[in-house]
């Protein structure tokens, strides 16, 4: 190679082709859904790619957040007369505005102890969610309203399907996500964060004030959380606490850390490889977990940098 | 009064499983530094295969034997084939491991076993006694029992014989272990088998009270999870105050307060002692090496 891309635009290039060409690819509409879905995962894993990948820092309550970002679409419309669009900003707001709250605290914690405060955050707002039954539905979950977006392109003459929509208009969020992220990877404030993920003793000495940047980084992938429960719950018009729920929050990491936890592709590589997963597997549904679980084990324990990191260097190393 | 001694009686008998499933993250982080999420899934096989054995013509204390035997095989088998690989990993990689092993176990029993809600006799009838204007079920007094004994075994166990001292220093410092003769390896697996045991006798004691699905894992992992580390993660003692004051906790907020927010009430005062106390009640303070 004679031009040297910078690893940012090589991301975003290699982002933004996946999401463009991918159709090509689909044999039927359906995957246009699947796509859209592996999008909107990839959002919240890019959030846990800042929180964790850059600056350190376990969350196994992230789900809460998006919880957040789903309720939002659904109910401020109703209640509160908003455009879902601006119900979707709402949602953004108020997880950050709570992350603000608890992330001083918690992120105080270290390891394990972050680990468990994180987890009871996530549990106290699934259970809220669960449990007021006259704004929320509870347990049945709720109906979301109609974005409207499609039925404005379709008056201007550019007729998408339902799925077609969704995929485009996910993918372009994603990218959006991504091309901060990416920004922020190379910003002092994620070069800061990087720092203290390697030494929050050594960060501090140099004189970054760790516990702001660590809160920075949280409410920042709240608000990534948030988003992507928004664009859950407004594409399928129905939402369920369960988008709240512990298992969601560590589908989230469990998809960063599989796709390799330090890097924007890895993370989207992660959530297509576990979107994917359950899709492939419905011929055999009995089996789903099992595989699932012993997906999980093989690829922390023989590839411990993630899928896309280890792929890379077997490739690179072929090259050279 | 009578309605406050209820509350109590049902808060301890629910505390003494979560001690026992924070006694089993106690004692496999001790050995390795590792939490693991699949204890949760050693108190769902402990019940389970209880009723598989029973319901196979076997008495209940040769199935409930059988149930902790295998339990405990099954976490030595764990620890070679997922944790014992993945040495020195990071958390969070130590996290995904140790769930993708629950939600393994989780589905390999929904396979074996389905999705049936199974139960089996409890041990000395139900009739409840009547204690100062409360009742208890007489399973209630085998759950806080068993947890009991199973307290004062591990004490004795840890104290009073070389293999367990061998387990402590270890967990003290495992480099140091090495140099003076101890069989690392061995140790691990012994937590192993111990925990899953422990967690398995919980499932046992447990499960003509609450009955057994393929999926109550988690909740106990969660529960267990969130004892030990109000208790401080690592402290024996601190497990069993911590899995005690959980299910105190939840009684009293479900007898007084609303029974939907018990578990809410829970991680509120785990969060509320952790801004305070960052290590838990009786955890010992951690200090970074630069």
């Amino acid at each position: 190679m004679t031009m040297k891309l910078s690893p940012k635009t090589a991301t975003l290039l290699v982002l933004v082709a996946l999401v463009v060409l991918s159709p090509v690819l689909f044999p039927s509409g359906y995957y246009y859904r699947v796509g859209a879905l592996i999008f909107v995962n990839a959002i919240a894993v890019t959030g846990i790619v800042i929180l964790t990948g850059y600056a350190g820092q376990i969350s196994l309550g992230h789900a809460g957040f998006a919880g957040i970002g789903a309720y939002a679409c659904a109910l401020a419309p109703v209640h509160l007369g908003l455009h879902p669009s601006l119900a979707l900003l709402l949602g953004a707001a108020v997880s950050a505005l709570l992350a603000f709250l608890v992330g001083r605290p918690i992120l105080r914690l270290k390891g394990y102890y972050l680990g468990v405060a994180t987890l009871g955050f996530g549990i106290l707002i699934s259970m809220v969610l669960n449990n007021e039954r006259q704004l929320t539905g509870g347990p049945d979950g709720i109906e979301v309203p109609e974005l409207g977006l499609r039925a404005l392109l379709n008056d201007m003459g550019l007729d998408l399907t339902n799925g077609q929509f969704w995929y485009w208009f996910c993918g372009i969020a994603l990218i959006l996500g991504a091309w901060l992220a990416l920004n922020l990877h190379g910003s002092p404030t994620g070069r800061a964060l990087r720092a203290l993920h390697g030494s929050e003793v050594a960060a501090r000495t140099v004189g970054i004030d760790v516990a702001r940047m660590k809160l920075q980084a949280f409410v920042v992938s709240a608000v990534y959380a948030s988003v992507s429960g928004s664009l859950l719950a407004l594409q399928n018009k129905f939402i369920t606490p369960d988008v709240a729920g512990f298992m969601h929050s560590i589908e989230m990491v469990t998809m960063a850390v599989l796709g390799g936890v330090g890097s924007v592709l890895g993370a989207v590589f992660g959530a297509a490889v576990l979107t994917l997963l359950p899709q492939v597997l419905t011929v055999f549904a009995e089996y789903e977990q099992l595989v699932l679980g012993l997906v999980m084990m093989l690829v922390m324990i023989f590839l411990p940098q993630g899928l896309l990191p280890s792929i890379l260097r077997r490739v690179r190393g072929k090259d050279e | 009064m009578p309605e406050l001694l209820q509350f109590l009686f049902s808060g301890v008998t629910v505390g003494a499983v979560y001690a026992l499933v924070a006694l089993g993250f106690t004692i496999i982080y001790n050995a390795s530094d590792v939490v693991n999420f699949a204890q949760g899934e050693f108190v769902m096989l402990g019940g389970m295969l209880t009723f598989v054995c029973q319901a196979a013509g076997l008495p209940l204390p040769l199935a409930a034997l059988i149930a902790i035997a295998v339990t405990s095989a099954i976490g030595v088998a764990m620890n070679k084939l997922a944790i014992e690989p993945a040495r020195g990993a990071p958390v969070v990689s130590l996290i995904i491991i140790t769930i993708g092993a629950s939600i393994f176990i989780r589905g390999g029993a929904q396979l074996l076993f389905g999705k049936q809600i199974h139960s089996f006799p409890a041990f000395s009838g139900d009739t409840p006694l009547r204690i100062g204007g409360a009742t208890i079920l007489p399973q209630s007094l085998w759950v806080i029992g068993g947890a009991v004994v199973v307290f004062v075994g591990l004490w004795l166990f840890f104290t009073r014989t070389l293999t367990g001292r061998a387990v402590l220093a270890t967990s003290n410092n495992r480099l140091a272990a090495q140099l003076v003769g101890i069989n690392t390896g061995f140790v691990m697996t012994l937590s192993f088998a111990l925990s899953a045991g422990i967690g398995a006798l919980a499932g046992v004691l447990v499960t003509p009270i609450t009955l057994t699905a393929y999926d109550v894992g988690l909740a106990f992992a969660l529960k267990g999870f969130a004892a030990a580390m109000l208790g401080g993660m690592g402290n024996p003692k601190g497990a069993l105050a911590g899995g005690f004051l959980l299910g105190l906790i939840e009684a009293l907020t479900a007898g007084y307060l609303s029974s939907q927010y018990k578990d809410a009430a829970a991680f509120v005062v785990i969060l509320l002692v952790l801004f305070f106390m960052p290590q838990g009640l009786f955890g010992a303070r951690s200090v970074d090496r630069v």
